[in-house]
């Protein structure tokens, strides 16, 4: 499943980054510890948090992650854009929580 | 020059996780007995012990720098220091005004209460201090800069609310005075994250809660007298001053 996919069916906002809508979806990781996603989020995950701060983008390169959900509608500060953009790596929003995003996004990983 | 011992983080009974002994008597005694020489007064997202401390510290020798452990939106834990009693003022009133409020639960995070000078509570604060303000870690950088401040990151090697933690590294344009690590970090141990920061001043304090914690680990100051100017001088390792630690 690509990114662009996952958009559609979850209803997702897109803030920057298209250049990598296509990328395809290896799983998905839930955290707000950037320390923790640096150490346990996996090649082409989709990662799920609420932070905003723009180092979210440079560990989602670092990481080589598919894109990053900030939830509850949070909106990403506006230096991320810009890395986002020149990293391709799609900045997308949600207005649910955590919990039920993750769910959703599961069940859509694992059918 | 002079060698100070400096103990830069140092909460009050007014931090709900701060012992109750935490008296602003108590502490200056107990900088007294440690040797301490410069003692900085870091309560949780709140200033309203710094004056009354500093003005029991000065005639005991003790130099003060008045200031709080800030709690970023991010959960960033950052120390921020002010020269006078302007700047700290309206630094109080940036924090009240960005802190989300949740009612404090005495039972459950502890109390919260303001003494004067005979040790008599003055005022309780009902929201909880150690929540976090609606306001970034960049955002509070700027203002502590702003108001003429010292800005240093809490406690970078802890596994939780250091920036760290919170955000994998320190971004290199981040504008910091110095890096606080825990007693027992090996300062080797950090440098993979923090970048560009390398160069800066490292301190180490006590993050004292409880009389016994207070002065237990300290910087050194290599300065020519205590003041907040030449505080800074010796965090920038400017003319001559600098900052060790063992």
């Amino acid at each position: 499943m690509q990114v662009q996919d996952i958009i559609k069916i979850l209803n997702l906002e897109v803030f920057g980054g298209s250049g990598g809508l296509n990328r395809e979806i290896s799983g998905g990781y839930t955290s707000d510890l950037l320390s923790d996603v640096m150490g346990h989020a996996e090649c082409g995950n989709i990662w799920i948090t609420l932070q905003t701060h723009k180092n979210v983008i440079a560990i989602a390169s670092l990481k080589e992650l598919a894109a990053v959900i900030l939830i509850k509608g949070n909106i990403p500060d506006a230096d991320i854009l810009e890395h986002a953009e020149n990293e391709g790596i799609p900045v997308l929003g949600s207005k649910e929580e955590a919990f039920e995003l993750t769910g959703k996004l599961f069940n859509l990983l694992t059918r | 020059m002079n060698k100070y011992r400096a103990d830069l983080h140092i909460h009050t009974v007014l931090s709900p996780c701060g012992g109750l002994e935490m008296s602003p008597i108590k502490i200056i005694e107990k900088a007294v007995k440690k040797g301490i020489s410069i003692i900085g007064i870091t309560d949780h997202n709140t200033t309203r012990h710094c004056n009354l401390i500093r003005k029991l510290a000065e005639p005991a020798g003790i130099f003060t720098l008045m200031g709080a452990e800030v709690t970023t939106r991010e959960e960033v834990h950052c120390l921020s220091f002010f020269e006078n009693d302007d700047q700290l003022s309206d630094f109080q009133l940036y924090l009240e005004k960005y802190i989300i409020r949740i009612p404090n639960d005495p039972e459950k995070f502890g109390f919260q209460v303001v003494v004067d000078e005979n040790e008599l509570i003055i005022d309780d604060i009902e929201f909880l201090l150690i929540s976090a303000l609606d306001q970034s870690l960049e955002q509070v950088e700027q203002k502590v800069h702003s108001l003429g401040g010292i800005f240093i990151p809490a406690h970078i090697d802890r596994p939780s609310f250091s920036i760290i933690s919170q955000l994998g590294f320190i971004p290199d344009n981040l504008q910091i005075d110095g890096i606080e690590i825990s007693a027992n970090c090996k300062k080797d141990s950090v440098l993979p994250f923090i970048g560009q920061h390398n160069t800066k001043s490292f301190i180490r304090s006590s993050d004292a809660h409880y009389a016994d914690q207070v002065g237990k680990t300290f910087s050194t100051f290599e300065i020519e007298h205590c003041s907040f100017n030449e505080i800074k001088m010796a965090l920038q390792g400017s003319s001559g001053r600098n900052v060790t630690i063992a």
